[in-house]
């Protein structure tokens, strides 16, 4: 079955990419806490196809500010990974790895956040995307047999919607819908937040189903 | 806003006097704001690759730069626009990430404008203003009364251009 539209997909193999995916986010919400030294609670992942027109308004307000880290993965399983926090979480993740308190005054002022976060910052917080992901899918890789490679992550702090497009773009290339398998980790007592998606091709979903032996 | 509509990737409208075209969070891709000052009608584009000829899923025209562009410009035409009142404004083509290694996700925004420059170039539709690449995302908004397209950023001000 050649998919060029993930909407042709039936609840039976929704369910399959929603346990793919709480394997992986089992893995990494695990990772998560070793690095923070907190319990992180995940919840159960989402599976979002949604179509282009609705992309940059997913996630309620497509101008809200965030933090996007993106990571190219490939090898068997061809995809994208997003990491997508608030800012403040991301304040308070660096709180916790670089012991720096969050300058919550000083974001408040600013007009552009993107100024706000300093090189070893920004580095930082693309080392907790390279470590989620790493970790999501060394589990899919243990499931399945197959191999994927993480590219360095890359970062960008601006609107939800545009940092939502980039990976859409892509997968523009191939087909008409994205497939968004979105997984959130959270920790309750500094209420840190963040939504961690895989974006697989179809080409990916595909290998992944036939590796699974429910593909046809 | 009276008679405003939300155009998201891969959308395109056309409208007449009054209303409003708006787009949240444009990022790499580009938005083609087209307008008839004579009869006040306006059509946006949200493109998000630079060409249909070069995919071979290509079936949605409003995907691409170049078969979005005329598809809006042949919807403001049905709605009564004369293609040699029909001027042009640009806006996006960001590149939101940063990446160590040189590829097309990179400069999809780039080319995105490039390919929107071409294309109206070659239909003999002048370009009047532009805002487009940077690192950031914009939220446009396109008025039928004067033509102006507002560009709104986080810490990049807004605009009117």
């Amino acid at each position: 079955m050649e998919i060029k539209d993930f909407k042709q997909l039936d609840d039976f193999y929704l369910d399959v990419l929603k346990e793919v995916g709480n394997i992986g986010a089992g893995n990494a919400a695990t990772a998560l806490a070793k690095l923070m030294g907190k319990k992180i609670v995940m919840d159960v992942p989402d599976i979002k196809i949604i179509e282009f027109k609705e992309v940059n308004e997913m996630f309620d307000n497509a101008e809200r500010p965030v933090v996007g880290v993106l990571v190219k993965v490939a090898g068997d399983l061809p995809s994208y990974v997003m990491l997508i926090m608030e800012y403040e979480t991301a304040k308070l993740i660096l709180n916790v790895l670089l012991g720096i308190s969050p300058d919550s005054e000083k974001a408040a002022d600013s007009k552009n956040n993107t100024d706000e976060l300093t090189d070893l910052e920004l580095s930082a917080i693309m080392e907790v995307g390279n470590i989620l992901t790493g970790s999501y899918l060394s589990a899919l890789s243990e499931l399945t047999g197959l191999n994927a490679q993480p590219s360095v992550p890359a970062i960008a702090i601006d609107m939800v919607g545009a940092i939502l497009s980039v990976p859409a773009i892509e997968l523009g290339k191939i087909c008409d819908t994205v497939l968004y398998i979105e997984s959130r980790f959270s920790e309750g007592s500094t209420n840190i937040k963040t939504d961690f998606i895989l974006i697989p091709t179809p080409e990916s979903y595909q290998i992944l189903m036939k590796t699974l032996g429910v593909g046809n | 806003m009276k008679n405003a509509i939300k155009i998201g990737m891969a959308e395109y409208c056309a409208l007449t006097h009054p209303g409003t075209l708006i787009t949240l969070g444009l990022g790499s891709c580009v938005g083609i704001a087209l307008y008839d000052k004579e009869k006040k009608i306006i059509g946006l584009a949200h493109a998000m690759l630079p060409s249909s000829t070069s995919i071979k899923n290509n079936s949605n025209k409003a995907k691409f730069v170049d078969t979005a562009i005329t598809e809006l410009l042949n919807d403001m035409i049905k709605l009564g626009a004369s293609k040699e009142n029909i001027v042009a404004k640009l806006a996006g083509g960001a590149q939101m990430f940063m990446f160590n290694e040189a590829s097309d996700i990179i400069r999809i925004g780039e080319r995105n404008v490039i390919a929107a420059r071409e294309k109206l170039h070659e239909l003999n539709i002048k370009i009047i203003s532009e805002d487009t690449g940077g690192n950031y995302g914009r939220t446009i908004e396109f008025y039928s009364d004067d033509g102006r397209l507002v560009v709104k950023t986080l810490g990049y001000g807004v605009k009117e251009i």
